[in-house]
């Protein structure tokens, strides 16, 4: 009963830290691209625009939610609540301090990866159901994209799985007692963190939103808070994937003196702004870079990187 | 590669860089003087209106916005009996300074004309015109043309000499 009760405490907390956490990302992102073009972002609304938010949620509640009349209505209304579903079920089985978890999986490591990749459903059924000739284009490039970096980020984190001995994010963490995964493991790293951009698709991997070419890709036609809720969703897969990185490179909550959650955190959030900065900074590859990218130097190097993982530990014995 | 990473760390840098951002209503901005902002219309040094209801400003508005009927006063002189300028319209060109032959028509560094009402954006005369002579504080039109007008007949202006007798034939 009690074991029930601390869950359900648990759960209600990763949901809202989650949530919290991902609209804070719309102050935070403006604010942080501000400074990095030399302006200073949204500062009017309350202490440091921080209130921004509020408003931003008020304009997208009191928009006219419309669908357009061609569209496929039941899919169309699906595909939104699809991303934040699958994107906030992997919260569920990152360890944020020891015990502090919703549930320990021994299979967690497998979870985020087939949460991830049922994602791609939500943006390609968007583009879809959309029936305009910009979202289903924008609908067709998210799934090549994520498709084909989904397997460079499984193939990135075999080398973490090697020397933890274990699919379970908590196990993945112990190990990483002494020695970061981040020394042995850089190429995956290196190779997780590009398709973690690409998987989430943010600038400069933002193929499938293009506005430049795109209008606004897949989600065009969108309005209100099903527009919303992409744009939650992008905010939450870009939390989850820095969470990710903590967890599997970075230590996940072990640091010295302060308490494990806040490393964990403090971890987190500097993954969070190193996404942004990649935003602030990078332009959108061509589409075919993109490809010719993932599957000419991502590929070769993640399989490499598990080649000389395997030998090494191998070798060791 | 370098050069992308290189890209990141530069743009990181701009983190600590003067922000080139003036917070308007607390911090003004500096305007040149001819910054082409409100529309107003000027008086000569003596204080008479400058504008002679020409209508070249009105011919050059791109937009047309400018309205205006000409009418003369017992001196002789030619003035805007109304004069209307249609600020929702308005494009702040400038072309209808650069038209006025007696500088009566100018722009002037203030952009803070904002209303609720469309119709209240519509300026007449009385709104339009100021006290004193605006950009050319010294100009006078009637004071260098050759129109007579009363009080000054033609011969009399600045720069001009008495008019020739063509029936004379006198050297
Ligand atoms: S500034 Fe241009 S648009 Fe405005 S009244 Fe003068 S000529 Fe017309
Ligand atoms: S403002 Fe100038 S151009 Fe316009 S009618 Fe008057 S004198 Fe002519």
């Amino acid at each position: 009963m009690n074991e029930t009760i601390m869950r359900l405490l648990m759960i209600a907390v990763v949901l809202g830290g989650a949530l919290f956490i991902a609209s804070g990302l719309i102050w935070l992102e403006r604010r942080l691209l501000g400074l990095w073009q030399d302006r200073y972002g949204p500062n009017r609304v309350g202490p440091f625009g921080t209130f921004q938010v509020v408003a931003d949620m008020i304009k997208v509640f009191t928009k006219e939610d419309w669908v357009p009349p061609f569209a496929d209505k039941a899919v169309f209304v699906l595909a939104p609540a699809v991303i934040v579903a699958t994107i906030l079920m992997p919260f569920a089985v990152i360890p944020f301090a020891p015990a502090m978890q919703v549930i320990n999986l021994n299979v967690g490591l497998l979870f985020f990866l087939a949460m991830s990749a049922l994602g791609v459903y939500s943006v390609t059924l968007a583009g879809w159901s959309s029936a305009s000739k910009y979202s289903l284009l924008g609908g067709l490039r998210a799934a090549a994209q994520m498709l084909s970096y989904e397997v460079f980020m499984g193939l990135s984190l075999v080398g973490v799985v090697l020397l933890s001995g274990s699919f379970s994010l908590g196990r993945i963490v112990e190990a990483q007692q002494g020695l970061w995964f981040c020394i042995p493991q850089f190429f995956g790293l290196v190779v997780f963190v590009i398709a973690g951009v690409a998987e989430t698709h943010r600038l400069p991997f933002d193929l499938p939103e293009a506005e430049s070419e795109l209008v606004a890709g897949f989600h065009s036609e969108y309005s209100g808070m099903k527009f919303g809720m992409f744009f939650v969703g992008e905010y939450l897969g870009v939390t989850l994937v820095s969470a990710m990185i903590t967890t599997l490179f970075f230590g996940g909550w072990m640091g010295p003196l302060l308490p494990p959650v806040v490393w964990f955190l403090l971890k987190t959030f500097f993954f969070i702004c190193f996404f942004i900065l990649l935003r602030a900074s990078l332009p959108r590859p061509r589409y075919d870079q993109l490809m010719a990218l993932g599957w000419k130097v991502m590929l070769p190097l993640s399989l490499m990187n598990i080649v000389i993982t395997g030998g090494i530990l191998l070798a060791r014995g | 590669m370098i050069s992308i990473l290189r890209t990141i760390w530069k743009v990181f840098l701009h983190l600590f860089r003067k922000r080139v951002t003036i917070r308007y209503p607390e911090e003004r901005p500096s305007l040149a003087p001819r910054w082409r902002g409100r529309i107003v219309l000027s008086r000569d040094p003596d204080g008479g209106e400058r504008c002679v209801a020409c209508y070249l400003c009105a011919v050059a508005c791109p937009v047309d916005c400018i309205s205006l009927q000409a009418a003369e006063d017992e001196a002789g002189r030619r003035y805007p009996s109304f004069f209307r300028i249609n600020f929702s319209r308005c494009i702040f060109c400038g072309f209808c300074e650069e038209a006025c032959p007696t500088y009566a028509i100018q722009l002037t560094p203030d952009f803070e004309m904002c209303e609720y009402m469309h119709r209240n954006l519509v300026h007449e005369k009385e709104d339009l015109l100021i006290s004193g002579p605006g950009k050319y504080p010294e100009y006078s039109f009637y004071r260098v043309a050759g129109l007579a007008i009363s009080g000054k007949d033609k011969g009399e202006a600045e720069n001009e000499s008495a008019p020739v007798d063509v029936k004379d034939l006198m050297p």
